[in-house]
């Protein structure tokens, strides 16, 4: 049986959205809808529904975090990933990425004859899976990489910032001056980056969103949501049954995780 | 509307500006040739000659030293530096057009120059004066351009000014959810549907109108208030709890319209509805000796999340603008008379302050 999630705070927009579900695919049978972008996140994870429908701005993680997260933490016994629908009211720049990651997204207010190309489509992808046998579903790869896409995507129209080349980072009273290629690794920590190298750790205040940019994509990898890792500071990568990547370090001892959206950069040629 | 482009700073038009204003120069030459050698009884050819070889020096010179400026803009240099730049290139374009005119014709104009100077001035007198009607004809046209440019400027950016406050006041976000809301309403109760859309059509029509007029009565702001908090409790359920306290002796004193909507509007879209759980927002107008307090204070995630979420998000871009507007119409009434703060609120969220002089305080 088919099984689909909602997340929408906006509790008119969700229950007019499981009427119109109802009308358009009498068969899809729904979870309790999510409230916001964490609540999202959990109920996908312990419900693992066929599909599930974000909206973009939620409280808490925004319908992009939530998928990310979802994607994830999606466990490698639970079958295939979910299929992702976005919705937005209106997002100039949400809606560019989707159109340039291909993703599926619907407008609202939800228009009925939308939806229902959009269900076909989802009932499509899903009777492909299906007809797969339960194998490693046919499409991951593909969601996988559109949801990369959609992650990367520039925010806004602004020129990319100039790269870093130097971190300032404060331990104790002192500030640090860290060559960025000095550093094996980043790791998100609330709304600090903890800057990792050979010898020490420092934190830096800034989000990992905002470092990314001005990281050279070259030399260093986003290998989780919240890890970036230098390229050439890898020395093994070994892959596990549930599609995730167990990373050891040249300069560090301890271990690193791949997830699934990013273990495509480790794959043996 | 083309948008309008100063053409000072157009590169593609420049080589063809440049050719055109040569062609003129050399048909002005010609015609000042002929007014010469008409006065003098010289030789048409060799007149033409000289004045082509001054006429042109000189104006290769201007071009020159019109391109040699720090900003780069092919424009005349401001102030006296324009005159200064006709006089030098007047008296070095003539030395340079006779020594050039000498050559062709295998003579030497020089020695007769140092030996009567009275001729020299009777030469490069001429030369003064065509030089100075031509080059002021050149720069009058070209200040006038110039004008015509900024004016068309100015209007466009005018109209962007414009559509901006419109954008951000019927911002397409909040729109578009609220019409969601309507059409979702609209099948499953009615009567809440009309209620809904009547509070859109006031809020619209207050939004259309706050343009054209310069003020109203702080109780039609609370009702615009009103309206728009309506739609954002159908929105937000329980999530969103308002109140607004307006001491009656306050109702009629006036303000420029929808003053507070956007401080409203901030505080749910950046404070409360990012916020997990409910919110209260809190609207209160009140006297402190001659000055008019508006205060909105929220319990949502604060100025520093907020900010924090904004360097993360890409921002549309009129977000920002509403708080820049109000700063602008209040010191455009006011001046430094009044004020505007926005800080963080003892016990969480935000609070947003307007001080404004009363010009007849309310007898209480």
């Amino acid at each position: 049986m088919t099984t689909a999630l909602i997340a929408e705070d906006e509790l008119l927009l969700a229950q007019a959205l499981r009427a119109e579900l109802a009308r358009a695919w009498p068969e899809l049978q729904l979870l309790e809808s999510a409230v916001d972008g964490d609540d999202a996140v959990e109920r996908a994870l312990s419900g693992r529904p066929d599909v599930v429908f974000l909206d973009i701005r939620m409280p808490g993680r925004t319908g992009l975090e939530a998928a990310e997260a979802i994607v994830e933490e999606w466990p490698g016994d639970a079958g295939a990933l979910p299929l992702i629908v976005f919705v937005t009211a209106y997002d100039q720049y949400a809606l560019q990425a989707f159109e340039r990651a291909a993703v599926d997204y619907l407008q609202k207010p939800v228009q009925p004859a939308r939806l229902a190309s959009c269900c076909a489509r989802l009932r499509d992808t899903l009777a492909l899976r299906a007809a797969a046998n339960g194998a490693a579903a046919p499409d991951d790869a593909a969601l996988l990489g559109r949801l990369r896409t959609l992650l990367g995507a520039p925010a806004g129209a602004g020129a990319a910032p100039a790269a870093l080349t130097l971190l300032q980072a404060s331990i104790g009273s002192t500030l640090h001056m860290i060559p960025v290629d000095e550093v094996v690794y980043f790791e998100a920590a609330d709304k600090y980056v903890r800057v990792v190298t050979a010898e020490r750790e420092a934190l830096i205040r800034m989000s990992l969103r905002e470092l990314l940019p001005r990281l050279r994509p070259e030399t260093f990898w986003q290998i989780h949501r919240g890890t970036v890792v230098r390229a050439d500071a890898i020395a093994t990568a070994t892959r596990d049954d549930s599609g995730k990547v167990f990373l050891t370090l040249r300069q560090r001892p301890e271990r690193l995780v791949a997830s699934r959206l990013y273990a495509h950069l480790f794959r043996a040629t | 509307m083309p948008p309008p482009t100063d053409p000072a700073l157009e590169p593609p038009r420049g080589l063809a500006d440049l050719l055109l204003r040569g062609v003129q120069v050399a048909l002005v030459n010609v015609a000042i040739a002929g007014l010469v050698a008409s006065m003098s009884g010289n030789r048409f050819g060799h007149v033409v000659l000289y004045a082509q070889c001054i006429g042109l020096s000189i104006w290769a010179i201007i071009e020159i030293g019109r391109r040699v400026r720090p900003s780069g803009v092919r424009s005349w240099p401001p102030g006296w530096r324009g005159p200064a730049l006709v006089a030098v290139a007047c008296a070095l374009g003539y030395v340079i057009g006779v020594t050039l005119a000498d050559t062709v014709l295998g003579y030497s104009s020089w020695p007769r120059y140092l030996h009567q100077p009275q001729q020299l001035a009777r030469d490069f007198g001429p030369t003064v004066v065509f030089c100075t009607i031509v080059a002021g004809a050149f720069w009058t046209r070209g200040q006038a351009r110039r004008q015509r440019a900024q004016v068309a400027a100015a209007a466009h950016e005018a109209t962007l000014a414009r559509l901006d406050l419109l954008q951000s006041q019927l911002e397409p976000h909040m729109l578009f959810n609220t019409l969601a809301n309507l059409r979702a309403l609209i099948a499953a109760d009615p009567p809440r549907a009309q209620e809904m859309l009547d509070h859109l059509i006031a809020f619209l029509r207050a939004t259309l109108a706050a343009s054209r007029q310069s003020e109203h009565p702080l109780s039609e702001e609370f009702a615009r208030l009103d309206d728009y908090l309506a739609l954002m409790r159908v929105r937000m359920g329980d999530r969103l709890r308002t109140s607004a306290s307006l001491p009656p002796e306050l109702a009629t004193l006036p303000v420029p319209p929808l003053l507070l909507q956007p401080l409203v509007e901030n505080a749910i879209k950046h404070g409360l509805e990012p916020q997990r759980g409910p919110g209260e927002l809190h609207v209160q107008a009140s006297l402190d000796g001659a000055t008019l307090v508006l205060r909105v204070a929220d319990s949502g995630r604060g100025l520093d999340a907020a900010a924090q979420a904004n360097a993360r998000e890409p921002a549309p871009p009129s977000s920002g603008f509403g708080l820049v507007q109000i700063r602008e119409r209040l010191h455009t009434l006011h001046g430094d008379a009044a004020r505007f703060t926005l800080a963080p609120r003892a016990g969480g969220g935000t609070l947003a302050e307007i001080r404004l002089p009363v010009a007849a305080p309310p007898h209480s």
